[in-house]
């Protein structure tokens, strides 16, 4: 499991990486996103509710995505995150840093 | 959102949406569980145990839309508030200490800042005026003379200003009323340099300074304008005799502006070119050998203190060349003004510097109070402590709520404290002696440097009492504390140790108090049996300024021996006499450059004498006895030959065992034979060390200005009638200035054990009152944790004498460590207070056991009452507990 909380700078990038991906794909709620993440990574990723929702605001308050508050189809009230112009730009940067992290990774796995 | 919209949160709780949102995404959850089969009840178990704690998520949740800390500070202050409600006499008591402890220091604070530091009301760029003496030989302390003056005026280009003053009596005419009343003479420049503009009319101008009695001008205080001519706005340009001579009122001052001398606050401020209208000793203001001027000089901005007296040094050593004749080994000091040395700074200085040593101490004793109590507390609490260890807070939050309690606790305290100094402030005033006709003011000032002490103060203590047991408290071990609800012995052990620590930091400083103020109390009983060399009981002593009431020589002189004649004859007086100065008056004694008949002098060393010019029945009047010769009669005059007698001192000095009757002294230019010796008196006050001191006759030197000494049955109240009818018969314009008992004219002198001792005394007491406070609080709580135990040994077949031992000895113990280093700082400190001590030791043996004795009583009965409790422990009940 990558989620856990005991490496917090390298995985909340990912957790980060993997919200703003989400997004990317149109504006979603809280459960929303983790859900998308979980049936997309085929059950392999489990995003942690309580990771999750801290770094939504963290990321709110950055100006990387903003929120607010609609009704669903259901006809509850949700708090729907989109991604902001500013958060395209991070996830870009934050898929090419993934990207080259990957290869290097690679690299050594088949050299070592 | 940025930090600007964390901030608003972290104030308003705005970003508090996060409970619906967890909500939302449970209620979700919930309905995939529920289509994946469960029953609704499984479901929302399944997804709350899926959703992990919700209170971390929204704690996490909350850090990101907030400033932590902001809203922890709120939190804390809310929970410290209600703790403190619900335990209103801890509180109370708690704030109590630290009030004293805060108030104390802000009141000597602002004594410091209004007395030394910036003790001028209304007159600007105080750090940037400095004091002006004049130096003998890079030793001796005295006035400037107006020439000098004037040339470093000129010759200076780092001085802004030259502020000449000198404080002046005077008496002052309203209608048929004379009273003394107290001023100043200063440069035409004064009210400019010092940057306080007249409310009506104006300072003086340009040329104001120059010329022998040319310019009768006044510039008058907004309190003789409000009491003497009852705000008339049209007082500018009506006349006030002042001295005897009606001067022109040029301007008011405004309200709150005393001058500028420390001690006193003056009336009326007149150019010095009236000068020889208000003192003795003829016209100065050509004569370079007439030192006078108390001075002040303000630099310019930047220029330090240093570079200036370099400057003017530099002008001294040119005008030393130029005029040796006056000059020679003249030089010139500055002094910071809260070193000034011609003011009541010099008196008060000492005795704010020990009131600053004192109330320190209180403080720290304070706090060690509030830190006992909160350690004794934050023992009850500790079940508490853990319980919110165990949830999950840390510890660094831990010491936080407990600081932020304490927070609380200074702040009300600091309050307290500033309201107390408020109420202080003039309380100097009322415990330094007063004169009549003279307005004492020894104000502190509670301006924003003494407020920024005061939060300095209130932090300090806060950490000082906050911290230990915080770290004591939060250093919890849990698996421990949650086995047994009493704690474990480990974590009790040292707490006590701690709490047992600040005891004895209390008890050792309040031993350094005691035995303080007990030097004191026999350094006062000292003076008071201390004999200055004349009687001081039985005689009367006041004082008559016939220069500021216009007189010659002449007529002061029929006045003189008519007011003498008539006081002969009252009832009840059994001799009178005058003097030019009073022993142990403000006002210094005359001094002569003197030449003996066969005394050469070293190279380069002029003798000088201080010497007193005394009508014929001074030495009978002051009980001072003539050892070889005789004592001046009345026709030691102006047609018999000039005569002087003169004390011991100077005998053994200049003479060197010979008897010095019949032989000649000269005393600037004057040679008088001598015919008497004295038996030496102290002068200025009882710590005098002996220096050469002659008497010559009035008759033979007129004086104008004098005091005179009666020496009666009757009281000073029921002569003080008699004697001003007998004055308003010859002259209704003259006023005597108090009338004094020479007892009270010694004590005068005595300011700075006079206001030390009630400073002492009432700290000393605060100080053990606060300590055996925290001692009672030790001792129960230790009564109380230790009741297991004591039920134990009460159940083995311990008497309750035993018991009662066992509770006293440990409270003693604590007391005896705390005496023994009391006793110790206190050996080590007192010489500090060396100034304020007369003929005793400041390690004098008496004093320091009674203040031991004080503290080991006080310490043994505050045992008591724990001790008895601990006797009525109930076996049974302690142990099932």
């Amino acid at each position: 499991m990558i989620l856990r909380r005991r490496k917090p700078d390298a995985l909340q990038g990912t957790l980060d990486l993997l919200v703003l991906k989400t997004l990317s794909r149109g504006p979603h709620h809280g459960y929303g996103i983790a859900a998308d993440i979980q049936a997309i990574s085929d059950d392999i990723l489990r995003v942690e509710e309580g990771s999750l929702y801290p770094a939504l605001h963290r990321m709110e308050h950055l100006g990387w995505i903003a929120a607010e508050w609609q009704t669903t189809e259901n006809n509850r009230r949700a708090r729907i995150y989109r991604l902001t112009r500013a958060g395209e730009k991070r996830l870009a940067e934050e898929q090419e840093k993934w990207a080259r992290l990957t290869k290097g990774v690679a690299r050594v796995l088949r050299y070592a | 959102m940025g930090w600007l919209a964390r901030l608003r949160n972290s104030w308003s709780h705005a970003g508090d949406t996060f409970d619906e949102e967890a909500r939302f995404h449970l209620d979700q959850r919930t309905d995939e569980y529920i289509r994946g089969g469960m029953t609704a009840e499984a479901a929302r178990r399944a997804a709350l145990k899926r959703f992990g704690s919700v209170a971390l998520a929204t704690d996490r949740t909350g850090d990101a839309d907030r400033f932590r800390w902001v809203d922890d500070f709120r939190r804390d202050a809310g929970y410290g508030l209600r703790t403190l409600r619900r335990s209103p006499g801890f509180a109370l008591l708690a704030i109590l200490c630290l009030t004293l402890g805060i108030g104390a220091n802000a009141a000597v604070f602002g004594w410091i800042e209004g007395i030394l530091l910036r003790p001028f009301p209304l007159v600007v760029d105080q750090d940037r005026l400095f004091a002006v003496v004049s130096t003998n030989r890079g030793s001796y302390r005295d006035d400037m003379a107006w020439p000098d003056w004037l040339d470093l005026q000129r010759g200076s280009a780092l001085v802004d200003a030259f502020i000449a003053e000198k404080i002046t009596g005077s008496t002052l005419s309203v209608g048929d009323r004379a009273e003394r009343t107290i001023g100043s003479v200063v440069s035409a420049n004064y009210f400019d340099a010092i940057g306080v503009h007249p409310i009506l009319g104006r300072g003086f101008s340009p040329g104001d300074d120059i010329g022998r009695n040319a310019h009768p001008l006044t510039v008058i205080s907004y309190e003789m304008w409000q009491e003497r001519f009852h705000g008339d706005p049209d007082v500018v340009g009506r006349t006030q005799v002042l001295s005897g001579l009606p001067h022109t009122i040029v301007g008011v001052a405004p309200k709150g502006f005393y001058g500028t001398f420390v001690g006193y606050a003056f009336q009326f401020w007149v150019p010095v070119s009236m000068q020889a209208q208000f003192q003795g000793g003829g016209y100065r203001l050509e004569d370079r050998g007439a030192r006078w001027i108390e001075g002040f000089v303000r630099l310019k901005p930047g220029v330090t203190m240093d570079q200036a007296q370099a400057e003017l040094s530099a002008i001294m050593a040119r005008l030393e060349r130029d005029f040796p004749e006056t000059n020679t080994g003249r030089g010139i000091r500055l002094y910071p003004l809260w070193q000034t040395p011609f003011n009541g700074a010099a008196s008060m200085r000492p005795t704010l510097t020990v009131a600053l040593g004192v109330v320190l101490a209180v403080l720290l004793i304070a706090c060690a109070n509030v830190g006992i109590l909160l350690l004794v507390r934050a023992f009850a609490r500790r079940q508490e402590m853990t319980v919110r260890l165990s949830i999950g807070a840390g510890r660094g939050r831990l010491i936080r709520q407990l600081l932020t309690e304490g927070l609380i606790l200074a702040t009300i305290a600091g309050a307290g404290g500033f309201a107390i100094a408020r109420w202080l402030r003039d309380a100097l005033a009322l415990i330094a002696p007063a004169r009549s006709g003279i307005t004492p003011r020894f104000a502190g000032e509670l301006d924003w440097r003494v407020f920024a002490a005061g939060m300095v103060v209130c932090l300090g203590s806060t950490v000082l009492f906050g911290l230990v047991p915080a770290l004591a408290t939060s250093d919890i071990n849990l698996a421990d504390a949650l086995r047994g609800a009493s704690g474990s012995v480990d974590a009790s052990r040292r707490a006590g140790w701690l709490r047992s620590s600040l005891v004895v930091v209390q008890v050792a400083l309040s031993v350094v108090l005691l035995v303080g103020a007990g030097l004191v109390i026999k350094s006062f009983q000292a003076m008071r049996a201390a004999s200055p060399g004349f009687t001081t009981d039985g005689v009367v002593t006041t004082a008559l300024d016939l220069i500021g009431a216009g007189y010659d020589a002449g007529r002061a002189r029929i006045l003189q021996d008519e007011l003498l004649r008539r006081l002969r004859a009252v009832n009840g007086v059994q001799s009178a006499a005058v003097s030019a100065s009073t022993p142990f008056s403000y006002a210094s004694f005359a001094m002569a450059r003197i030449a003996v008949d066969g005394y050469d002098a070293p190279r380069d060393q002029q003798p000088t004498a201080e010497f007193n010019t005394i009508s014929a029945d001074y030495f009978t009047t002051l009980g001072i006895s003539i050892v070889a010769g005789r004592a001046f009669t009345d026709a030691d005059d102006e047609r018999a030959a000039r005569v002087a007698i003169v004390d011991e001192t100077m005998g053994a000095r200049f003479w060197r065992g010979a008897n010095p009757v019949g032989s000649r002294v000269q005393a600037n230019g004057q040679w008088m034979s001598v015919v008497g010796v004295a038996r030496p008196i102290k002068m200025h006050n009882l710590l005098d060390a002996p220096s050469p001191y002659f008497y010559v006759p009035a008759r033979q030197n007129p004086i104008r200005n004098f005091a005179f000494h009666i020496r009666t049955r009757l009281g000073a109240a029921a002569l003080r009638p008699l004697l001003v009818a007998e004055i308003q018969t010859l002259d209704a314009n003259i006023a005597p200035s108090e009338l004094l008992t020479m007892r009270e004219q010694v004590d005068r002198m005595a300011t700075a054990q006079q206001v030390a001792l009630p400073m002492l005394i009432v700290f000393g007491a605060i100080a053990l009152t606060l300590a055996v406070i925290g001692l009672y609080a030790v001792m129960s709580a230790t009564v109380a944790q230790g009741t297991r135990q004591l039920a134990l040994r009460a159940a083995l077949g311990a008497e309750a004498s035993d018991l009662m031992r066992l509770v006293l000895a440990r409270g003693m113990a604590v007391t005896a460590i705390g005496v023994a280093a009391g006793a110790a700082c206190a050996f080590g400190t007192t010489r500090l207070m060396g100034y304020l001590l007369y003929q005793v030791s400041p390690r004098d043996p008496i004093v320091f056991a009674a203040a031991l004795l004080v503290v080991a009583v006080s310490a043994a009965v505050t045992c008591l009452i724990p001790a008895w409790r601990a006797t009525r422990t109930d076996p049974l009940q302690a142990l099932r507990a």
